[in-house]
């Protein structure tokens, strides 16, 4: 379902990875690890389209592909329905009931997104995720900030949800998510201190 | 598009959404007009469409920042980019959407503060149509502006320093507009001038935002 050759990419003009390949069928997952600064998150806006690859081909189907950030991209004025409700829209989906209960959120949904915590903001964000019905994930760290129960919540979506119909996820993340995915370390990656080509004086 | 429309126009009315601030700054700008040149009609009355045109212009500019800056940084951007929404999409209903918020109440108020300047009786009707025809360009060329200064800290300055040279052909045939029709010596020209000029933005700048937008989220 996702494939990915030989992916060099770059982050600020300098690149970072080099030689990035793998395979992932649907229904498979893969961890990406690495120490601070290696390169995760600047393969997973690469894999996600928002950054053009330096050299190298990111391929899966078009329009099955999904991204979440750092940030949440949650709007605080807006009830956590509507911030759904928004993002199925966009999708051209409607909210189904059960993902409330799927992250936790039954309680919540006539709150205003800004009066949540931290941890109910990031279960609200990764709720995204169960509305707008993409098959392949590239997750950033998405259990920051959660507490244990809900990290064990949310890779219990992950194993009997989305990856049981047949989606694929690649996710960065610091900590062991209780999921039984291969894991791929990016430090042999990492680019040469001399490797060339980051630069955009083309386009300058 | 629509639910982005609806969202947009949600967060402004809600609160810290910043709907009215524009509408409040006109108000204040052209109530103190009065005191700074004083006090003779005659002089009121043949500053007025100008003074209007001017308010309504920083008016405008006064919200611009935020059309992309909040979104850049809660992390929805990123988030738009990467979902089916074309971003050439996004700018345009943004641009939309703050036409609505700022734009349109301006235009409409705008007859009503001609009274405070003592503006000439056959003025309101071409202030109208050409805040009509001329604000949304304001909130197109706006929106591109906002897209190209997205990621910097404090861009708000260096946005007005791009955006209002860009309004100038706006301002010019909007005063023009009104002060033709004024005179009795035809406004049609101006007006459409300025038609075309709103027209050839919506038709050209959503494209050159979302292409900025690509560059400045990577």
């Amino acid at each position: 379902m996702l494939q990915v050759r030989d992916l060099r990419c770059a982050r600020g003009g300098v690149p970072v990875l080099e030689g990035v390949t793998f395979d992932l069928n649907a229904g498979e997952a893969l961890i990406l690890r690495g120490p601070n600064g290696v390169g995760k998150t600047t393969l997973l806006r690469t894999l996600a389209g928002l950054q053009p690859p330096l050299d190298g081909t990111v391929d899966y189907p078009e329009a099955t592909g999904a991204y979440a950030s750092h940030a949440d991209g949650i709007k605080t004025a807006l009830t956590v329905t509507e911030n759904l409700t928004f993002w199925a829209q966009v999708y051209g989906l409607t909210v189904p009931d059960t993902v409330f209960a799927a992250f936790d959120l039954d309680g919540l949904r006539s709150r205003a997104a800004g009066t949540l915590s931290a941890g109910q903001k990031r279960r609200l964000g990764l709720a995204r995720l169960g509305v707008i019905g993409r098959k392949v994930l590239f997750l950033d760290e998405p259990t920051v900030s959660l507490d244990a129960f809900s990290v064990r919540n949310f890779a219990g979506w992950m194993r009997d949800v989305h990856l049981a119909q047949g989606g694929c996820a690649v996710i960065a993340t610091h900590i062991d998510l209780g999921l039984d995915v291969p894991t791929l370390d990016l430090t042999p990656f990492v680019a040469q201190a001399d490797a060339t080509g980051g630069s955009d004086e083309a386009f300058l | 598009m629509k639910a982005l429309l609806w969202r947009d126009l949600a967060l402004a009315v809600r609160a810290g959404g910043g709907f009215g601030l524009g509408l409040a700054f006109f108000l204040i700008v052209v109530v103190l007009v009065p005191f700074g040149v004083g006090p003779d009609r005659s002089v009121l009355a043949l500053i007025a469409p100008g003074i209007l045109w001017v308010a309504a212009l920083l008016a405008a500019l006064l919200s611009l920042d935020r059309i992309f800056a909040l979104d850049f940084e809660d992390g929805s951007l990123a988030l738009l980019a990467t979902a089916p929404l074309p971003l050439e999409g996004v700018a345009l209903i943004k641009a939309f959407a703050h036409w609505i918020t700022t734009g349109l109440p301006l235009t409409l108020v705008a007859p009503a503060l001609g009274f405070f300047l003592n503006m000439q009786p056959a003025a309101y009707a071409y202030l109208l149509v050409s805040l009509a025809i001329g604000t949304p360009a304001l909130s197109m060329i706006g929106s591109f502006g906002a897209a190209l200064t997205v990621g910097l800290r404090r861009g708000g300055l260096l946005l007005s320093l791009l955006v209002l040279p860009l309004y100038v052909p706006t301002l010019i045939f909007g005063a023009e507009a009104v002060r033709r029709g004024v005179d009795g010596t035809g406004a049609a020209a101006p007006l459409m001038l300025m038609g075309a000029i709103t027209l050839g933005c919506f038709a050209l700048l959503p494209f050159a935002a979302a292409a900025v937008l690509r560059i400045n989220l990577r």
